[in-house]
């Protein structure tokens, strides 16, 4: 198995870069990093997760969709499209390498979204094993292997590099040009690693989380439980849980007058806000309650009933560990699914 | 402390001065603590928890509980708190007559960011023993100096003491001088305006936009905000351009100048850790040094400065001036 | 901002003057024949308290080079006291502002009686020689509403 060692990731990726744009985890402070493009000698972050979310790259926070001018009386439409230059994303946790599965559901069925699809198509996945999770991580729940990510190229992480694997042409074709970098060795030294990230995970506070309660057709049972006053209660309504979620697809669009023409934008949007589902007559969701509600029914509910079974969450645990309050998506699951073993 | 405070809200409850204990609800992994309403001794002993960790200001959930029909709510508030309180209080946002409020003293809280900055991750406990917190962890038992992982804010601390309660738990503390408070700002201050607009970029550049700076501030107590009304022109739901980050952090720190208490729950919940609490505390710094020093919350019968005058104030070129000097 | 045929920068500059001085300023000096730079565009509020932050931050961002805040002098305010809150409330946003780095020039409060036709011809053109001098504004613009 090919492997490449820690000290020669900086060539590595100095090397790959020539292809394509590289964009690796840089630490800000410490326990901080964001996706940022690779620079040679940047040291890319040994943190287990970015802040943000990988989704960015696919589906920014803000992007222009078109543009309108009069001219001669006219109004003249501006494309702001542009062809999309290749890169790749390294360091992606398997996590993240599943919510892109569940971006593409939503963007890529029918109506397929031209933006969505146009960045996806030029962007390849290097994902990474993940050696130290942290307390906040329940992947396994969703059924998500930590230790095994989906991807263009899995890196299994050991002491002193990664064991290298491509899972698809383009990462084969990735790679082509950078053997040189790259040792044979001998895959035991994979299968451990792999193997003391499963330990670990059965380890973590959250291992035992159960999704039984959860999926299509529960609405029923879960829409109207008293419980979700009081997990709701202490929300503040920021969009914190859905802007660093890599899951959250949820966006508004709105037009800005820049005085000579007109951008149509399309912008990260959140179901915690009070205008979120605002249209001619009304809001149907007036109280915290039932925004908060919404998020997590659907993720636990309304996504696996429209996608066959997928859950809408993938377990990262960033709104475990971002949200001001530290209500989040685990206090719901076991609440609830408390309250469904008394019933 | 937690078993003084369980007892006497047991209490409260059981002889009916109140009907409702606002508190806070123990987590999953010992430092994620949710604010939470307590309505029976049986949830109280279940659920109520006080330590280290239980930072969030419940002051801003007293606006909707004091509302509320149904008997007064019993609220523990920390000194940063109580200046929130009583601000709120002096702007008639919350109906004193619903409230009965319990001074607890503070010695400062942890902040758990501080805590994995250390290194430490996978957290499954956190005890106090002594001046240390022992953290153990999947990866093994690790032990850090609870000094040094104190949220920012409490290391800038600016009184120990509460400036509204009905009764106190513990001893009464005293206010703490401004210079440490003030050391961020005055840093930046000396620095060049080059200097200042790249430390300002490279912060605000980070921001997502989430709002929790605002919805979470106790000061931030419109109804509709201006920035969430499609009608006010300037409703923003993201930070389209950079101007929009300036503009949305100028103006929230703006409209809760002369309010704010400095109790740093801005910078608190950030999920991007921008030291929003250098904003606010510039205007601070400014009001006590243009128009005397003015602390809000104390309701001592002073003015709030944005709301009074006096005819000999510096005119504006006052900070056009400052600069030449 | 403009760039003439010469390349050379001509700023925009926004002026809020207040309808019972600073307004009527403007016009004496207009009567009297006074020059002042055509760059200033003028809006007319009814007094200089009208004006909120919000108000200067979104001049700078629809493309303006500098901003000014004329109204009566202390003392004159035809709602006596708007005035005095104003200077204060300016004072910390300008002050705000310079800590954010933002050119200290940029913005500037006068106040200008409407017997003042000269003296506002003169604080017109001292700002906008200082706005010119500081260049386009770069730091608090917003880049879509660039021209």
């Amino acid at each position: 198995m090919k492997f490449l060692k820690r000290t020669d990731l900086d060539c590595f990726l100095t090397a790959a870069a020539e292809h394509r744009t590289i964009y690796v985890p840089i630490d800000e402070e410490p326990n901080k990093s964001a996706y940022r493009r690779y620079k040679p000698r940047t040291p890319v972050s040994q943190g287990l997760k970015t802040t943000r979310s990988a989704k960015d790259f696919f589906f920014p926070q803000t992007e222009n969709l078109v543009g309108f001018r009069i001219e001669d009386k006219k109004i003249k439409i501006l494309d702001p499209r542009t062809e999309h230059e290749d890169f790749a994303v390294f360091g992606v946790r398997a996590c993240d390498a599943r919510s892109f599965g569940i971006l593409d559901k939503v963007f890529l069925s029918e109506p397929v979204d031209t933006y969505y699809q146009n960045r996806r198509a030029h962007g390849l996945i290097l994902t990474m094993t993940c050696r130290r999770p942290a307390e906040t991580c329940f992947c396994t729940a969703f059924g998500i292997d930590p230790a095994s990510p989906e991807g263009d190229i899995v890196f299994t992480e050991t002491a002193d590099g990664w064991y290298i694997e491509p899972k698809t042409e383009g990462g084969r074709d990735f790679l082509a040009p950078l053997e040189e970098f790259l040792e044979e060795r001998d895959e035991g030294g994979a299968e451990e690693a792999k193997a003391r990230t499963r330990e670990t995970m059965e380890k973590l506070p959250l291992a035992g989380l159960k999704t039984d309660s959860f999926g299509g057709g529960k609405t029923k049972e879960l829409f109207d439980r008293p419980e979700w006053a009081s997990l709701s209660e202490a929300c503040i309504g920021c969009g914190t849980c859905t802007f660093v979620c890599p899951t959250c697809q949820c966006y508004d669009i709105r037009d800005y007058d820049t005085g000579r023409e007109v951008r149509r934008f399309r912008c990260w949007d959140s179901c915690m806000y009070s205008d979120f589902t605002k249209m001619a007559g009304g809001n149907p969701r007036l109280t915290q309650k039932e925004r908060f509600r919404q998020r997590f029914m659907h993720k636990l509910v309304y996504f696996p009933e429209n996608n066959g079974g997928e859950f809408g969450c993938v377990g990262c645990g960033r709104c475990l560990a971002s949200c001001p309050i530290h209500m989040n998506i685990v206090k719901v699951m076991k609440t609830l699914s408390e309250g469904q073993d008394e019933q | 402390m937690q078993e003084m405070m369980k007892n006497r809200a047991k209490a409260l409850l059981a002889d009916g001065t109140v009907s409702r204990v606002i508190g806070w609800r123990r987590g999953e992994f010992s430092y994620d603590v949710t604010p939470a309403v307590f309505e029976t001794a049986e949830e109280l002993e279940r659920d109520f928890v006080f330590d280290a960790f239980c930072g969030a200001n419940v002051s801003k959930y007293l606006i909707r509980e004091s509302a509320k029909d149904g008997g007064r709510i019993l609220a523990f508030l920390k000194p940063c708190d109580a200046f929130s309180f009583n601000q709120l209080l002096a702007e008639h946002r919350v109906r004193r007559e619903n409230v009965y409020l319990i001074g607890i003293p503070c010695a400062g809280k942890a902040d758990i960011d501080r805590i994995k900055k250390a290194g430490i991750d996978g957290v499954l406990g956190i005890a106090e023993d002594g001046e240390d917190f022992v953290v153990s962890t999947v990866y093994g038992e690790e032990r850090v100096k609870q000094a040094d992982v104190l949220a920012e804010r409490c290391l800038a601390c600016k009184s120990k003491r509460h400036p509204v309660y009905d009764e106190l738990l513990g001893e009464e503390g005293e206010d703490l001088p401004d210079d440490v408070r003030f050391a961020g700002v005055a840093k930046l201050e000396t620095m060049t305006a080059e200097e200042r607009f790249d430390f300002w970029r490279s912060e605000l550049s980070k921001c997502i936009r989430c709002n929790a700076c605002r919805n979470v501030c106790p000061a931030c107590t419109c109804e509709n905000c201006v920035f969430d009304n499609p009608d006010s022109g300037i409703s923003q739901k993201t930070a389209a351009d950079p101007f929009e980050e300036n503009m949305y952090h100028i103006i929230r720190a703006f409209h809760v100048a002369g309010r704010c208490t400095d109790c740093g729950e801005c910078s608190r919940v950030c999920p991007e850790h921008i030291p929003l609490h250098l904003l606010n505390r510039k205007f601070i710094k400014d009001i006590d040094e243009l128009y005397g020093t003015y602390r809000a919350g104390e309701d001592d019968g002073t003015k709030n400065p944005l709301t009074s005058y006096t005819e000999g104030d510096a005119e504006a070129s006052v900070v056009r001036e400052r600069g030449r000097a | 901002m403009q760039v003439n045929e010469n390349e050379t920068f001509v700023p925009t500059i926004v002026a809020f003057c207040c309808n019972w001085c600073s307004y009527a300023g403007a016009d004496l000096s207009g009567t009297n024949r006074l020059q002042y730079p055509s760059n200033i565009k003028i809006i007319r509020v009814p007094c200089s308290c009208r004006v909120n932050p919000m108000f200067i931050l979104r001049a700078f961002q629809r493309g303006a080079d500098g901003v000014i805040l004329c109204g009566c002098h202390p003392g004159d305010c035809h709602y006596t006291t708007g005035n005095y809150y104003a200077r204060r409330r300016m004072t910390l946003l300008f002050s705000m502002l310079d800590y954010l780095g933002i050119e200290r020039g940029r913005t500037r409060v006068e106040w200008v009686s409407a017997a003042e036709g000269q003296k506002f011809a003169e604080t017109m053109k001292s700002f906008a020689a200082e706005i010119a001098a500081l260049g386009p504004n770069r730091r608090l613009e917003d880049l879509r509403c660039r021209k």
